[in-house]
Formats: structure tokens, C-alpha cells, sequence
């Protein structure tokens, strides 16, 4: 869980400077996503980076999955009587919705590939065109509704997700929990905001 | 606080509705039952409550309740018991010395016993904690030649390094962070009893083997994995930090690595 969870937090980082390249117009945006068709060139071929990084990240998602639904199967199994009486739980709001956190974000995954990838759900689907079809993807509301509320529930996974993988990879210590608690929190606004930037821009018409 | 002040406290009796986890045996299905008890002074312990309730129930020819007890000190981890739903009661103390001062007249307190697969009940609210011995017989020890004590000074321990193994060494092994853990789990646990040996010159030559041998055997107890809720360090009333398990987990890797070597 705390391997692919950093891994993919670090492409989370770069896919997030990414996106802000959309406050400087079309023409820097599109060509930054062509360029980032040929990252690695000549040594491998056109795109096979890019092919590369998707098939590594898939294989993440799924071996994130695959750990955490062991995992709960495992929890579940070691508590089989639940007590009669259930005072609130004392752990934060990220740490409680760790579990539905992770499903609304694998349905957005599905959701995201399928509207700006693939091109399917996207109300313009023009391929080639990223700056024109994200325009066009956030003046349909609930495409905002959607990016606007995965975001926050990726903001409260990175939360405890950030702090936890210390705790599991054994860095965390006396010392450091504090500063990785404020790690976990910088960056866990950071990307909510930095990705809500875009939505809320093309709706209050900054990027058209 | 003066004597005058104290003594208010003892003159006035509580009045309260216990319902308790009643179970005859192990295989028994078990229920929560109803008791009235009245007379209780806020300066009993919990643990004399429930004394004063047995005492009832054996005049009434009643089965008395079940439960844990040995020290009655806070120091041997012998009792245990979620009082409305906290591992220990709402203080963070050992039952035997939460007092009933922490509760009001009139107050309804559901007791029930630690709940976790690896613990099962045995009756009432006592249950089978052997699993944590087992953890400890995989490797919660110093193999050491037996006769005489060795002379004090013989093996230097760094300041750092005692502070570090007291503070772990002070896991009783109640089972609170277990009873406490939303995944049933006992990493705290193993996680106090490996760095409280593991930091030690004394603990040094099994290092690598009683931190893998202890998690094995964890895991084979059927304790739950840890998803950092952080439940179990504010239930234990030794107060081990939750960054134990980070320092078990770092011991862990080390060994982990160092085996394959």
C-alpha cells in the first residue's frame, strides 16, 4: 500500500504542475502534451514513455486495490464480534474514509481515462486538442461536480495516506512526526487546489 | 488537596445501571444483561464496583460476573475490559484504576470484554490473552546464560538507548490496544516489546530474528493489520507512541534485508 501509494503521489505531483500550464493559453498546453509524447526520445521510440508510465501506474491502482482489499478482509476477520456500544471513533475524518475514499478515486480513475484519454464521455472528443476539450469538459456541471468532489476525496486520502506510508515504511520516528504530518497536509492542499484551479477557472471564464 | 475537600467526595453515593457481556462459556452465545447497583462511592475503583455487584448477585444466588484482576496496582496488565466502548474506561489508566469519581449518578456504563478474533472468551469478560504470550515465546526475550548477575558495568548502555527500551518495557500486555484497534490488531504491542529489546547491547545478538519470528507469529494469531487510526496508543494506559510501529517496521526491513544477505 505505502509503496504504490508514494509512487503514484509523485506522478499525482508532476500530473498536477502539469495541468497549470492551462492558465498560460492553448498553444503552451498543447504543446506541452505533445511534448510529453516524446519524453525519452531517441532512445526509446515516440509515446513509449508514455505507454510505459501508464501500464506502471495501472499496475499500481490495482496492486493498491488488491493490498487494501486484502488488507480489510484481513481487519475485518480479526474483529468478528463488533461492540453493543460504539462511541465515535477518535481518528480524523481522512483516516475513517480511507476505504470509500479509495473507491470514489478508482471510479474517477475510470471516469478521468475514459473523458480525457480515450476521449469517450468528453463533450468535445476532438483528439489532439487537450486545452480545447478540458474547456469544454468543465462548463457541463456535474464534470465539475465530479472532478471538484474526487479532488477533495484525494485531498483527504494524501492526508492520511502521506503520514501512514512513513509509519508502514518504518521513516516516520519521534522526531519526525511532526514535520510528516505537515508534509502530509502541504501536499494534500496543494494538489486539491492545484487541481480544482483548472475547473473553477474555465467556470469563472479566467481559461476559455 | 486538603483532608476536608477529599472527604466530600466519599459522602455522597451514586446510583447506576450496568449492563454487562454475559457469557456462560465459550461456546455459549452470550447477551448483554441489565444489573442495578446502588451505594457506590465515587472514591470505589471500577473493579470494587463490580466486587460490590458480585457480592450482591452471590446473596441473591446469582452467577457472580467473570472478569480479570491480579494487581489491583495498574502494573501487571491483568484486568481489562471495555467500559462504554473504550478500552479501560474513559480515563486513560488501567480499569483497576479508573475510579468511579469519572462517572455521574444515574449513569447507564455498558462493560463488555476485549473484542478480537485472537482473543476469545472464556467467560463473561474474561478472555484467552495466551496469543500475546505466544508472541513474546517467538522472540520477546534474551537468551542468556543463567547463575549469578553479571557485574552492572559490564555492558554500557547509552542514555538514549535505556530511556528508549524503559519507555517500551513498560507495556503490561493487557491487550487494551488490541480491544481498542478497529482491525483488532496488536502491532503496538509487538512493536514495544521488539524496540524494548532490539535498542539494547543486551538484545543485539537475536536482533533480526526476534523482530521476524515476533511479527510471524503475530500474523499467524489472526491480529489484524495496522491501518494507522492511532486508536491503540490513546487507549494504552501505558502510553506507548504510536511511532513504535514505525520503529518496529524499520527494524523489520533492516532485518528483513540483512537475512537475504
Amino acid at each position: 500500500m505505502a509503496g504504490t501509494g508514494v509512487l503514484m503521489l509523485l506522478f499525482l505531483v508532476a500530473h498536477m504542475l502539469g495541468n497549470l500550464k492551462v492558465f498560460f493559453g492553448p498553444e503552451e498546453f498543447n504543446s506541452y502534451a505533445g511534448w510529453l509524447r516524446t519524453i525519452g526520445e531517441p532512445v526509446l521510440h515516440a509515446s513509449w514513455f508514455l505507454w510505459l508510465q501508464r501500464f506502471g501506474l495501472i499496475a499500481c491502482v490495482v496492486l493498491h486495490g488488491v493490498a487494501a482489499y486484502q488488507l480489510s478482509r484481513r481487519d475485518l476477520a480479526a474483529r468478528p464480534t463488533r461492540y453493543q456500544h460504539r462511541p465515535p471513533a477518535r481518528a480524523s475524518y481522512a483516516t475513517r474514509t480511507m476505504r470509500w475514499g479509495g473507491v470514489i478515486l478508482a471510479l474517477f480513475i475510470v471516469w478521468h481515462i475514459l473523458d480525457l484519454t480515450t476521449l469517450t464521455v468528453n463533450p468535445l472528443g476532438k483528439p489532439h486538442h487537450p486545452y480545447e476539450n478540458v474547456v469544454a469538459d468543465f462548463q457541463v456541471w456535474y464534470v465539475n461536480v465530479i472532478y471538484i468532489v474526487a479532488m477533495l476525496a484525494l485531498g483527504f486520502h494524501i492526508r492520511h495516506g502521506f503520514w501512514s506510508a512513513a509509519q508502514t515504511l518504518g521513516a516516520n520516528s519521534r522526531d519526525r512526526d511532526r514535520l510528516l504530518k505537515v508534509t502530509a497536509n502541504v501536499l494534500a492542499v496543494a494538489l486539491t487546489a492545484g487541481f480544482i484551479a483548472v475547473p473553477v477557472a474555465v467556470m469563472i471564464g479566467v481559461v476559455s | 488537596m486538603t483532608a476536608a475537600t477529599h472527604g466530600t467526595t466519599s459522602t455522597s453515593t451514586m446510583k447506576l445501571t450496568l449492563r454487562i457481556w454475559r457469557q456462560h462459556s465459550p461456546e455459549d452465545g452470550g447477551s448483554m444483561v441489565t444489573y442495578q447497583i446502588e451505594g457506590v462511592s465515587p472514591d470505589m475503583s471500577f473493579l470494587e464496583m463490580l466486587d460490590v455487584l458480585n457480592e450482591d448477585l452471590i446473596l441473591r444466588g446469582e452467577e457472580p460476573v467473570a472478569f480479570d484482576h491480579d494487581c489491583r496496582e495498574g502494573i501487571c496488565g491483568a484486568c481489562g475490559m471495555v467500559i462504554n466502548g473504550r478500552a479501560h474506561g474513559p480515563e486513560r489508566t488501567t480499569t483497576c484504576q479508573l475510579h468511579m469519581r469519572q462517572f455521574s449518578d444515574g449513569d447507564t456504563i455498558d462493560i463488555e470484554p476485549w473484542r478480537a478474533a485472537a482473543f476469545p472468551v472464556v467467560k463473561d469478560l474474561v478472555v484467552d490473552r495466551s496469543a500475546l504470550d505466544r508472541v513474546i515465546q517467538a522472540g520477546g526475550y534474551i537468551t542468556a546464560p543463567t547463575g549469578s548477575a553479571p557485574e552492572a558495568h559490564a555492558t554500557a548502555v547509552p542514555k538514549e538507548a535505556a530511556d528508549f527500551a524503559f519507555e517500551h518495557a513498560e507495556c503490561i500486555g493487557c491487550g487494551a490496544c488490541v480491544a481498542a484497534c478497529p482491525n483488532g490488531s496488536a502491532m503496538l504491542f509487538t512493536s514495544a516489546k521488539v524496540n524494548h529489546l532490539n535498542v539494547l547491547p543486551q538484545g543485539a545478538p537475536e536482533r533480526e530474528g526476534r523482530v521476524l519470528d515476533m511479527v510471524a507469529a503475530m500474523d499467524e494469531e489472526g491480529f489484524g493489520g495496522c491501518t494507522n487510526s492511532g486508536e491503540c496508543t490513546i487507549a494504552c494506559p501505558k502510553g506507548i507512541p504510536l511511532q513504535s510501529i514505525a520503529d518496529m517496521n524499520r527494524e523489520f526491513f533492516r532485518a528483513a534485508t540483512k537475512r537475504r544477505r
